[in-house]
Order: C-alpha cells, then sequence, then structure tokens
C-alpha cells in the first residue's frame, strides 16, 4: 500500500469533529422539544452521515481498488432503486440482467485497468444499442420506447455519470501525482455540503419557492445560500485541488448549480413516478439516489473540466 | 454447518438482489405458531418471507412444496430437505389425504409458508385459491393465519427465467384471521382472498 495523504487525515478528522458537533445540536434540540417530527428526521440524518462518512472514509483509506469498489455498490444500489420504479417488463428481463451484470462491472473494470477511450463509449455507444436489441429480441411491443428509455437513462444516470467519480483517479495532473483521491474527496464534499446547506438555509430564510410543482421544499434563499456556502468551501479546499483559489471557488460554484438542477430532474422523475423518495436504504434521507441526485449532473462535468484544462492528455 | 451456511447464502443474496423491506401492517414479528398465507409468482418468494425472520424463528417456519417439482432432480431434492426444511405435497390425488404432512408439521409446532395459489402466477392478479387452507384451519382453529403479499418478485425472477436481476421487492404481513366455528368452505375462502387483496396497494 502507498503512504496515505496527510490531507485525508485532516479531512476525516474534520468531518467527524463536524458530525460530532451536529450529534451534540441534534441531541440539544431532542431534549428541547421531544417528539418533533422534524427533529427525530434530522437525528436519523445525521445518524446516517456517521455511516456515510465511516464507510466513504474507510474506502479512502483503504485506496484506490476499494474506492473503484465503493463507488461500483452505490452504481448497484441506485440502478436497483431506479429500475424498480422504471415501466419494465418481463421481456426487459435480458436487458436488466445485461445492465447489472455486464455494463455496471465493465464500467468500473474499465476505470480500474485505465482505458479511458472504452469507458466513455462503453454505456452511451454500446449500452444504448445493445440494450435495445436485448429488449427487441422478446418481440413486445407494449410501450417500447418508453422501457428501453427508462433501462438507458437509469444505466446513464447510475451508472455512467457515478462512475465519473472514481474515475478521477486515473487523470494524470502533472504536479499533482498520487494526489488524485483529494479530487473525489473535493468533488463529493462540494455536493454534499451543497446539498446540506440549501437544506439548512431553506428551512431558516426560505420564503420564495422556486419549483412549487415539482419540489416545494425547494426555495430560492435555500438556493442562493447552499451554492454560495458551498463554493466558499471550495475555495478554501483549494490546497486539496490541483487549481488555485478561485478557479476552486469556480470549480465548486459550478458543481453545487448542476447538484441542484440534478436534484430538480430527479424530482420530476419521482413526480412522474409518484414516489416521494426512491427507497429507503439511508434512514432519514431516502434511498440511495436521493442522496447522490446532485453527484450524478455535477460530477461528469467535474470530471471533464479538469481532464480538459488540467490534465495531461 | 455446510446446510447452515448455504442458508445463510441465499438469504444474503436475496437480500442483496430484492432488499426486502417487511412492512407488519397487521401484526408484529412472532415467535407463535402461525400459517403464513403468501401469493406466489417467483422462486424467491419463499426465501424472501424467511429472510424478513430471526434465524430462531426460520428454524421453525417450513414451506409447503410441490413434491413433484422438489424431488426431481438432486439438487432441487438437497434444496428443499436440508436447507428449507420444506413440507412435501402430492399435487396429483393418488395418496390417501394429500394434507397429512402438513398436519404432521403443524402437530409438531412448526409454522407453515403456504402458497394457496398452488403456484406460481404472473404477479399481480391473485389467481383461484385451492380450498386445502380451510381444512387446514377447521383442523388447528388456533393456529393464526396471517395473508402475506410480496410485491416485485415475479419482476426479479419471472417464471420461465434462471437467473434474477436486481430489483427492490417489498412483502407486507396483514392482520391474523382464523376457522371460525360453522363458517363454510367459500365463506372462509372469500374472507382469505379479500385480506390478502387489501395488502396489494
Amino acid at each position: 500500500m502507498t503512504k496515505q495523504l496527510p490531507e485525508v487525515y485532516w479531512i476525516l478528522g474534520t468531518l467527524l469533529a463536524v458530525a460530532s458537533l451536529a450529534s451534540l445540536i441534534g441531541f440539544v434540540l431532542k431534549r428541547r422539544q421531544p417528539g418533533n417530527a422534524a427533529i427525530v428526521n434530522l437525528n436519523a440524518r445525521i445518524r446516517a452521515w456517521w455511516v456515510m462518512i465511516a464507510i466513504g472514509g474507510g474506502a479512502l483509506l483503504a485506496g484506490r481498488t476499494a474506492m473503484i469498489l465503493f463507488f461500483a455498490l452505490i452504481s448497484f444500489v441506485a440502478l436497483r432503486e431506479f429500475v424498480t420504479q422504471a415501466p419494465v417488463r418481463r421481456a426487459d428481463h435480458a436487458a436488466l440482467f445485461l445492465c447489472f451484470f455486464v455494463a455496471l462491472p465493465g464500467q468500473y473494470v474499465l476505470i480500474f485497468i485505465d482505458w479511458y477511450g472504452l469507458f466513455s463509449i462503453w454505456i452511451p455507444v454500446y449500452g444504448f444499442l445493445v440494450l435495445a436489441v436485448a429488449a427487441a429480441l422478446f418481440s413486445d411491443t407494449e410501450r417500447f420506447l418508453d422501457r428501453t428509455a427508462a433501462t438507458q437513462w437509469g444505466l446513464m444516470l447510475c451508472v455512467y455519470c457515478v462512475s465519473h467519480i472514481p474515475a478521477l483517479l486515473t487523470l494524470p495532473i502533472p504536479g499533482y501525482q498520487g494526489r488524485t483521491p483529494l479530487l473525489v474527496v473535493f468533488v463529493v464534499m462540494v455536493a454534499q455540503v451543497s446539498d446540506i446547506f440549501q437544506y439548512i438555509w431553506g428551512k431558516l430564510l426560505g420564503r420564495h419557492k422556486i419549483a412549487p410543482k415539482l419540489s416545494p421544499s425547494k426555495t430560492v434563499e435555500g438556493f442562493a445560500g447552499g451554492v454560495l456556502t458551498a463554493s466558499a468551501l471550495g475555495a478554501l479546499l483549494w490546497r486539496i485541488t490541483p487549481f488555485n483559489v478561485w478557479q476552486a471557488g469556480l470549480m465548486a460554484l459550478m458543481i453545487a448549480v448542476l447538484g441542484f438542477l440534478g436534484g430538480l430532474v430527479m424530482s420530476a422523475l419521482k413526480r412522474d413516478r409518484g414516489i416521494k423518495d426512491w427507497g429507503h436504504f439511508i434512514e432519514g434521507h431516502g434511498g440511495m439516489l436521493d442522496r447522490i441526485d446532485s453527484l450524478c449532473f455535477s460530477a461528469p462535468v467535474f470530471f471533464h473540466l479538469t481532464r480538459y484544462f488540467f490534465s495531461q492528455t | 454447518m455446510i446446510d447452515t451456511l448455504i442458508e445463510w447464502l441465499f438469504i444474503q443474496s436475496v437480500r442483496l438482489l430484492a432488499g426486502a423491506h417487511p412492512r407488519w401492517q397487521g401484526c408484529a414479528r412472532s415467535a407463535d405458531q402461525r400459517i403464513y398465507v403468501v401469493n406466489h409468482s417467483s422462486h424467491l418468494d419463499t426465501v424472501l418471507l424467511l429472510s424478513t425472520l430471526p434465524q430462531a424463528l426460520r428454524r421453525r417456519t417450513r414451506p409447503v412444496a410441490a413434491a413433484d417439482y422438489w424431488t426431481c432432480g438432486a439438487v432441487r431434492r438437497y434444496m428443499i430437505h436440508s436447507i428449507f426444511r420444506g413440507v412435501l405435497v402430492e399435487r396429483d390425488r393418488t395418496a390417501s389425504n394429500p394434507l397429512d404432512p402438513l398436519i404432521r408439521a403443524l402437530r409438531e409446532g412448526d409454522s407453515l409458508i403456504l402458497f394457496p395459489e398452488g403456484t406460481r402466477g404472473a404477479g399481480g392478479e391473485l389467481q383461484p385459491l385451492k380450498p386445502g387452507l380451510f381444512h387446514l384451519a377447521r383442523a388447528f382453529p388456533n393456529v393464526d393465519i396471517i395473508p402475506v403479499w410480496i410485491d416485485n418478485s415475479h419482476r426479479v425472477l419471472p417464471k420461465g427465467f434462471a437467473i434474477p436481476v436486481p430489483l427492490l421487492c417489498s412483502i407486507a404481513f396483514g392482520a391474523s384471521l382464523r376457522w371460525k366455528e360453522g363458517q363454510q368452505q367459500e365463506e372462509f375462502m372469500a374472507e382469505v382472498r379479500q385480506a390478502l387483496e387489501a395488502l396489494q396497494s
């Protein structure tokens, strides 16, 4: 195993301190207003954060292979939630098998062996064509377009987009050798902090709804506060990135705005299927997809901006 | 030892595939003797139900399975006898009373998992129920009958496919019911059917 980056310990230590503070606040709130449903949910969310920090931090400490496996597992759980809500039928069984047992592992193996060319077209070219063929072979034409679109879209969101987070590990950035795990930390932390602070600012100051039909909890004040907080954090974190202060701030701004828009799209999908949450995987948060929807949209763009402007390829 | 390991592997893989979030709507998890009456659309149904019970309860909860299907082939025989401790019934009526093995299991204090449709359906609609349940309920009026509705398992492993795909299933347990003195077969079976369909939503 390679020597651990010292920043990793600083970041994990800070996260544990912040989580402890959050737990303390949650405990005090619970003592003051026992039985308040919002506080019960807040405490469930904080408890889930402990688990997520423990597992994510463990993967970070364990190194490259563990990190790739960790995101492969996230893709698996997310895709399972997505497909459950999709209008798939018996004739899609083979297509779903290919999604879960060929497309998904293939995508992460390509990261592992660092084959960028195939990684970038594995799902959008081969996956899309093969899935449509696999569904057509069963000659069930009922809602064919809906069904193929759903499997393809699920694969795109849950596997292709998510896989761009561990793909950051493969970028050859001059002067940044061996430090790419910190890029993963950067994009995940900025996206999650943006989500958390959109929630907090929205609860504190939220007045004007952005999309009342789509997602009644999203407000202009929450959006602005969350995005600004995340951008400021991004700029503060510039030392762990290959960027300078303002570049890091702009990247964080992009991650937060795209994350917000991703959340809107996922809300529209949930409305369409008549559900509030994608599942019960993470207590207090809903499903895995509810937790990572903002990353789905920001990760590929962050990857490509970093690759285009900072990497040696 | 090896049987326990294989059973554990089965339960864990079904959890990984189907999630199996149990909803105890009308009753709680309990060690009392019970007959779980379950809709049937996939081979996974038995393992799904067992996966919601702790190991001590699993030991005493036995699936009722068709003898003609489960005794053909060494793998199926091993699974039904050693892993799931199934109670086998003859579907063709050559035997004296096809319910005898079930009655024996209930006398020994075991709980049963019964699929009253008799075979796997396409998922969704409940098929006609077999009346065997009525005779059991009348013979054991003190055993709770728990209606159970499993949703989505036919999409994980449809009839006719060998390999499952991951999809979340839900499993709902309704309020217990019993045979009441004087209740006729049609009336009782209609009650069971209604209880199952009420869980379907």
